[in-house]
């Protein structure tokens, strides 16, 4: 089991460092990292469902949403303290992915696509609609009083990010022990061929939710880390371009690899960073260096690293 | 005991009736040849059988009982073993995992699903190239694959469609030894176009032409049947 133990090495190593960065890094990185890995938690649950099902959601925003309005008004109307609304939020995004899944993989291919984009849309006018509650478009602040988890202050940057790499670690481990586990193997093998799955005695149509709601489920806590982390839940979360980006996080940094969601989201966010200094039609330069990467590695980073060097990835 | 029975099992597409009233019974542990034209139904009965397709008409029975109504994962856990008359092995993962999905619904622990996995890899030989992907092998080696995921699954009736397909003469008696042995134990649904693999292992044949069935007996019996000969080993 040589190679459990070089990746079991590879992912604690990689928490390991970014647990050190807490300490080394300037101010403004450092406050970067923490929202990065929030971000990446987001884009390792779509990985779960597109890079490991084989199933493409252009609706992931309505769970990420799910959980950060799940989180944010439970702490803003009821009074509820950060733990029990972090699970509410969780928990929201459980309900709503298990509903969607349930419908929208009655469907498949493009399909699938246009379903949960339409859910998702539903989504983001519901946020709208409920404006009195929500807020809507402006959103609303989170106060400092209410975002102290067992007496320890989310506000501080220093815990903010310890905050965020534990829930990143948390997504991280989990995945990396799903896909080792008989259910990881067998949505790989429906990724795969999922006619011939189905011919082997597996339910697929019950595998292919399971990935739904486990994917729902961690992007909600990632949204409700976000909202609870960084004081403010808005619709802008619940817009199509926070469904977009996961998928364009992942597509980079390498579909249906354990790292590939941190990579990719730690790269784009810094394509952009850096390019927006240098000028302001930066997203030229973000959209051509994609389309570079498409061209020329088209399993995204972390695929072409698995492809030519380490070949045991997982 | 009989292992499947078939009643008046038909399906039509728009007009043309593709399986008509056909009537199957295979005793447990025969090799049970289909043969027939190209286009008499062969891959639309097993279709039926295993419920990838559903019946316009009649009704499957497997172990003795109604599995007409099971949607296919249930019909395979209960013993149904089907291979795809095109290679569809999954080729970007291992040997092992190809063989080991096979064995893991009926198996829950990851050692013995192991083991299983290699015994099936070695009945096909190709034990030696476990950690490979599927997609490297030859087309007749993913034939063999196909072959040892059957085995895998450890089936009380094999579905065997088209099996001996862009193999080499020498797989060939590989797979005919390798089905002789299966024998017995197994029972086997052969769909087959090499008439020397059907008169090599089957012990009976049932003949398809235009969707039903022609006729019935074993291989003695189909070789010196007229209408056979005419309908499909020609007459000369």
């Amino acid at each position: 089991m040589s190679d459990l133990r070089k990746t079991l090495g590879l992912h604690v190593g990689l928490l390991l460092v970014l647990l050190a960065l807490n300490w080394l890094l300037p101010a403004y990185h450092h406050g970067n990292l923490a929202r990065i890995m929030v971000l990446a938690s987001y884009a390792i649950g779509y990985n779960v469902l597109f890079g490991y099902t084989g199933l493409l959601s252009l609706g992931h925003a309505m769970f990420f949403a799910a959980g950060m309005y799940g989180m944010g008004l439970t702490v803003r109307h009821l009074g509820w303290s950060p733990a029990p609304a972090v699970l509410a939020g969780v928990g929201a995004g459980l309900v709503l992915s298990l509903v969607v899944g349930f419908l929208a993989l009655r469907t498949t291919g493009v399909a699938f696509m246009i379903v949960t984009l339409m859910f998702a849309q539903a989504v983001f006018l519901t946020v709208l609609y409920f404006g009195e509650y929500t807020r809507g478009d402006e959103g609303f602040v989170i106060q400092q009083v209410d975002r102290i988890l067992l007496g320890i202050d989310l506000t501080d940057p220093n815990n903010r990010y310890l905050a965020a790499l534990l829930v990143f670690a948390i997504c991280l481990l989990a995945t990396f022990w799903l896909v080792r586990h008989r259910f990881g193997k067998t949505i790989i093998a429906i990724r795969e061929n999922e006619d011939r799955t189905r011919m082997l005695g597996y339910d697929v149509f019950r595998h292919k939710l399971g990935a739904v709601v486990i994917s729902g489920s961690i992007s909600a806590l990632a949204g409700a880390t976000y909202g609870l982390l960084f004081g403010y839940a808005g619709a802008t979360f619940a817009s199509v371009q926070y469904s977009i980006f996961p998928l364009l996080w992942v597509l980079l940094g390498g579909a249906g690899t354990i790292l590939g969601p941190f990579v990719g989201t730690l790269f784009m966010f810094y394509l952009i960073d850096l390019s927006s200094e240098i000028t302001t039609a930066y997203m030229l330069i973000a959209g051509v260096t994609l389309v570079l990467l498409t061209l020329f590695a088209p399993q995204g980073l972390m695929g072409e690293v698995r492809a030519r060097l380490f070949r045991w990835l997982p | 005991m009989t292992v499947l029975r078939t009643q008046g099992l038909s399906k039509s597409f728009g007009g043309l009736e593709a399986v008509r009233d056909v009537d199957l019974s295979v005793p447990q542990g025969q090799v049970r040849a289909l043969i027939g034209p190209n286009g008499a139904g062969k891959t639309t009965l097993v279709g039926l059988i295993c419920g990838r397709i559903e019946p316009s008409r009649g009704t499957v029975s497997f172990l003795d009982q109604d599995v007409t109504r099971l949607p296919v994962h249930q019909r395979i856990r209960r013993g149904m073993g089907y291979t795809f008359q095109i290679t569809s092995v999954l080729s970007n993962l291992s040997l092992r995992e190809n063989v080991a999905l096979a064995v893991r619904p009926r198996e829950k622990s990851e050692d013995v699903v192991e083991g299983e996995v290699v015994s099936a890899l070695t009945q096909v030989g190709l034990v030696h190239r476990i950690d490979q992907h599927a997609g490297d092998l030859s087309y007749g080696h993913q034939r063999l694959l196909e072959i040892a995921m059957g085995l895998g699954q450890r089936p009380k009736l094999l579905i065997l469609d088209e099996p001996t397909q862009g193999l080499s003469e020498g797989e060939v008696a590989a797979f005919n030894s390798l089905i002789r042995r299966l024998a017995g134990e197994t029972t086997v649904l052969l769909i087959e176009h090499n008439m020397d693999v059907v008169m090599a292992v089957a012990d009976e044949i049932t003949v398809l032409d235009f969707g039903a069935v022609l006729a019935e007996g074993t291989p003695d019996e189909i070789r010196k049947n007229a209408g056979v000969q005419a309908a499909y080993l020609g007459t000369g």
